[in-house]
């Protein structure tokens, strides 16, 4: 077991973990941030998704030890600092971009590092974006439109 | 303008906030202090007899607690088929045990052998790798016309060969259908595969198996979307523990679609081994484990004859289907390709003669189950495939030939047993028509021709039953359960309710769109009303979700609760009001009486219930607490009509969906923007199933696309935006709310449209290709289109490579 220092959601942390323990297992078991998700074993699915020193990471490829003095954001640090939603959480409740919520934490992630890249993109740049993140629930189509509407687009509300 | 509450509202989802925050409470997200983890250690191969299973290494091994074989389990019970078939000959079905752990052969690659329980996951899984297992490797049984021929290995050696049932329905008109199919003007036949599919709901399944010393109450939490069918199927026939003893809990569900409906071995594991062990075990699949230990779904290889007059009216249709149903029989397995196939095989059409025939036939393949549309996706896709074929032999519009034929007149008793109470399906063809812009079509193909690429139009209709259903009624198809669905409502002394119900929310949004009702009946905000499901502990026995059974069966029983409580209430405020109850009305939250300015809030009444001062205890209990169980008196019948406009590179063969339209028929509507996100969600399974997705064997019976880099799940780069529309409404007549289910509507309509709509964009480049088996992968439509003639009558293309199984019983088929 070794030791590993990093900060999460801009609080310092330290964890014991073995050698082969997988960023997410850290984050999942001894961190206690059950917010991130594994839904597969060959980093296709996206449901781990996490910020690592600012970059969209799939917490499964990396090694808990690799995240070693680094800065991490999960989804439970995407709120506002008043606990309300952040602009892009919104926008997905809005949209109806959500529905068992299993892959919700991952896409959020990984809208939020295409909008800080590409402040307006399109749709199609938003569909190759989330090449990486797969959703069984709503089809893709809310998700296009809660992120289109997060970068500030003009998008109608759902069923409306 | 859009209501902001009540029914027919669109308020965002409250359950959304604690997903998206990370605060969601999933199985996995549960530890119970003490737990150890448990592995399994699955066959690697498809069929073997265990000679020897050696664990003394693994024993010594670091954090071990114990090592389970199937030997532990003799004295259990095995995991339960809750649906008997009765075949065309009077027989009932066979059905072989499914041990908890493989007991002497394993029978498919997956099966699991040894159960390693450690203080860690990662010792269970290193202790596992030090067991020696001596497997003596036999012939698999992929194919599922060979299995059936004399001679074939069996799967089960104690049945008497591999066919599970040979069912026929409806038997008497076997005859009349056969003489008018041999009298028709015209016959179009077809034959094809409803591909295996796997439900990849994004949650793998997980248990954790608690058991307390002090009073010997159990605890399940599991992945499930019926967890009080978990815990009868567990409790009476698995491991012989009273309901009252055993808790399943399901929390937060990350998906269903079909495949935690059933119960599974894991659970009973977790469940027996937490006593054993006298600790909580837990499992979590891992998603490798998920595509070899979830039910599949489909895998039908079907002929089909529609036999049309001179006029084109549809006069008879005759399938005949071989249904695989893996190596054991799942919960609901057998229901899938008979009730749920054969009733549905008349689709929206007065087709008079009716004659269904599957058999079902046992393989060295992981157990096939109920998939998002279970049956009537393969009904559906058997119709609208042959029409659209029969359309084009007979050089009629394929929209003039659906329509010629529609059901008009309501309530239709169909051939094939089942009675459609309301419909319209020319208003849902007109409305696809119109949102689809079927009249832009010919510019846009024309835009398509300039850039090299072929355009394609493909329209369908479609009718399923859901809400299931009348207990009676499936009791004498073989159902061993009831399906009703029970509520309580418990209102607080301060106004505000609890709605306990038996349906289970994984992914439908159930916390938002039931309270909507009940707010309605009542006039109060929908904030005031709290939903409660998923805990044996705290809900009534309910059967929960599936077969888009939620709002029509469970949302109906919470109309009747509440409607108890409305009756009792209304009681109260008479007694306060000194008036009679007959003269009391309620609305906007307000009890008045009729022809006077009396009022009494809701929150007075609720109190004086719980502080029964002035109250008329000589005549009633006080409290307001009700219970409902409402069981259907029969299935709904949601129906619509879609269209889908793809381009076909000739080049590649590659397929992208340009556009995709859906009018659907659900009747009235609680929630549009959940409704409309049901069916983009099963317009994407549609559509994966039609071009991406396949669950692949080898001729071992080898697992070839086992992971997410072989298994091709729909990315948001293959899917367009969809336009939706559910404007058209025949209500339900049959339940309070009218309503008639959403959730596999797009799952059941898509693949025939997507299907239909590539056939026609080869056809408009000159190429005669009929059909296309699933998925349209960019290979099989390029082949499809080198080996088509530019004549009528070309061959059918062969669907995969000379040689391999890809992923079922492809031998014979065309």
């Amino acid at each position: 077991m070794t030791k590993v220092s990093m900060r999460v959601n801009g609080k310092a942390v330290t964890a014991e973990v073995e050698g082969r323990t997988l960023l997410v297992e850290a984050l999942r078991g001894p961190l206690g941030l059950t917010g991130t998700h594994v839904g597969c074993d060959t980093s296709q699915c996206g449901a781990c998704v996490v910020h690592v020193d600012g970059k969209a990471v799939k917490a499964c490829t990396m090694f808990a030890a690799e995240a070693e003095g680094a800065e991490v954001t999960t989804i439970e640090g995407m709120a506002n600092a008043d606990g309300s939603l952040g602009v892009i959480q919104q926008a997905f409740q809005d949209h109806h971009g959500l529905q068992c919520g299993f892959c919700t934490p991952g896409m959020v992630m990984s809208a939020a590092a295409l909008l800080k890249d590409n402040p307006k993109p399109s749709e199609a740049e938003i569909r190759h974006y989330l090449e990486g993140n797969i959703c069984r629930c709503t089809g893709y189509h809310n998700i296009v439109k809660a992120i289109q509407a997060a970068s500030g687009q003009d998008v109608a509300i759902a069923a409306e | 303008m859009p209501k902001d509450s009540g029914i027919g509202a669109s308020p965002k989802r409250r359950e959304d906030v604690r997903f998206l925050t990370g605060d969601g409470r999933y199985t996995d997200d549960i530890n119970v202090a003490g737990q150890a983890y448990v592995h399994f250690l699955r066959s690697d191969v498809a069929h073997a007899r265990i000679a020897g299973i050696d664990t003394s290494q693994a024993e010594g091994m670091p954090g071990v607690v114990r090592i389970f074989t199937g030997a532990d389990f003799e004295a259990v019970g095995g995991i339960p088929c809750g649906w008997q078939i009765t075949d065309r000959h009077g027989e009932v079905m066979q059905e072989p045990k499914h041990p908890v752990l493989a007991h002497g052969k394993v029978r498919h690659v997956g099966d699991p052998i040894c159960a390693v329980v450690a203080d860690t996951l990662a010792q269970a899984r290193d202790a596992a790798e030090a067991i020696v297992l001596d497997l003596e490797e036999l012939p698999a049984v992929i194919d599922m016309k060979e299995a059936v021929k004399d001679g074939a290995t069996k799967v089960h050696d104690d049945l008497t060969g591999n066919l599970c049932y040979d069912w026929g329905f409806v038997e008497e008109n076997r005859d009349a259908v056969d003489e008018a199919i041999k009298s028709a003007a015209h016959v179009t036949t077809l034959e094809l595969v409803n591909n295996r599919l796997i439900a990849n709901p994004m949650e793998p399944r997980v248990a954790v198996g608690q058991w307390e010393k002090g009073t010997g109450d159990y605890t399940l939490y599991t992945t499930s979307q019926n967890p009080h069918v978990i815990r009868l199927l567990m409790g009476a026939f698995v491991l012989g523990i009273p309901e009252h003893k055993l808790r399943v809990v399901a929390p937060d569900v990350g998906g269903g679609f079909g495949t935690k409906i059933f119960h599974y071995a894991e659970e009973a594991f977790c469940t027996f081994a937490a006593k054993e062990c006298r600790r909580p075990v837990k499992w979590t699949s891992s998603r490798s484990e998920a595509f070899m230990s979830d039910a599949h779904g489909r895998d039908h290889v079907t002929k089909i004859e529609l036999a049309l007059d001179a006029e084109n009216n549809f006069t008879a249709v005759r399938t005949e289907t071989y249904a695989n149903m893996g190596a054991y029989l799942s919960t609901f397995a057998p229901s899938v390709p008979t009730w749920l196939h054969g009733t549905l095989m008349a689709g929206n059409y007065r087709t008079p003669l009716i004659y269904v025939n599957v058999k079902a036939v046992f393989t060295n393949t992981v157990p096939v189950d109920a998939y998002r549309g279970a049956g009537r996706p393969e009904a559906t896709f058997q119709l609208e495939r042959v029409i659209d074929k029969a359309a084009r032999e007979l050089g009629v519009d394929p929209i003039e030939l659906r329509r010629q034929n529609f059901i008009t007149e309501f309530p239709y008793a169909t051939p094939v047993a089942v009675e459609y109470d309301t419909g319209d399906y020319h208003a849902t063809m007109d409305k696809l028509i119109e949102i689809a812009d079927v009249a832009g079509f010919e510019a846009r193909a024309e835009e398509s021709r300039a850039r090299g690429k072929l355009r394609g139009f493909g329209v369908n209709s479609y009718i399923e039953a859901c809400g299931i259903a009348p207990s009676n009624l499936v009791g004498q198809l073989g159902a061993r359960a009831g399906l009703y669905e029970s509520a309580t409502v418990r209102v607080n002394a301060t106004g505000g309710l609890v709605v306990m119900t038996g349906s289970h929310s994984h992914g439908q949004g159930h916390e938002t769109s039931f309270p909507q009702v009940v707010a309605d009946m009542i006039g109060i905000p929908d904030d005031m009303i709290e939903i409660v499901h998923g805990d044996t502990a705290n809900t009534p026995m309910g059967m929960g979700t599936y077969g888009s059974r939620s709002l029509a069966v469970g949302g109906s029983a919470i109309v009747r609760a509440t409607e108890k409580i409305i009756a009792k209430a209304k009681k109260i405020a008479a007694h306060i009001m000194e008036a009679s109850d007959q003269d009391i009305e309620l609305k906007d939250g307000k009890f008045t009486v009729a022809g006077t300015d009396k009022e009494l809030a809701w929150g007075d009444v609720t109190l004086a219930a719980y502080v029964p001062h002035n109250y008329p205890l000589a005549e009633m209990e006080p409290g307001l607490e009700e219970t409902a169980f409402y069981d259907p008196n029969n299935f709904t019948y949601p129906s619509g009509a879609y269209a889908c406009e793809v381009e076909v590179d000739p080049e590649t063969g590659k397929v992208t969906i340009e556009r995709f339209a859906a009018a659907d028929d659900f009747g009235n509507v609680v929630n549009p923007m959940i409704v409309e996100g049901q069916v983009h969600g099963g317009i994407a399974q549609g559509v994966g199933q039609a071009l991406l997705e396949n669950c692949a064997y080898d001729e071992n019976g080898q697992l070839i696309s086992a992971s997410y880099m072989d298994y091709a799940m729909p990315r948001a780069d293959d899917l367009p935006m969809f336009t939706v529309d559910h404007s058209c409404q025949t209500p339900c007549t049959h339940n309070p709310l009218g309503v008639k289910g959403c959730g596999e509507a797009g799952a059941i309509a898509s693949p025939p449209t997507v299907v239909n709509a590539v056939c026609d964009a080869l056809q408009r480049a000159g190429k005669n290709v009929t059909h296309i088996d699933m998925p349209l992968s960019p290979a099989r439509v390029w082949a499809a289109m080198q080996g088509a003639e530019p004549t009528m009558g070309a061959a059918q293309p062969a669907a995969g490579s000379a040689g391999s199984a890809e992923g079922r019983s492809l031998h014979g088929q065309g």
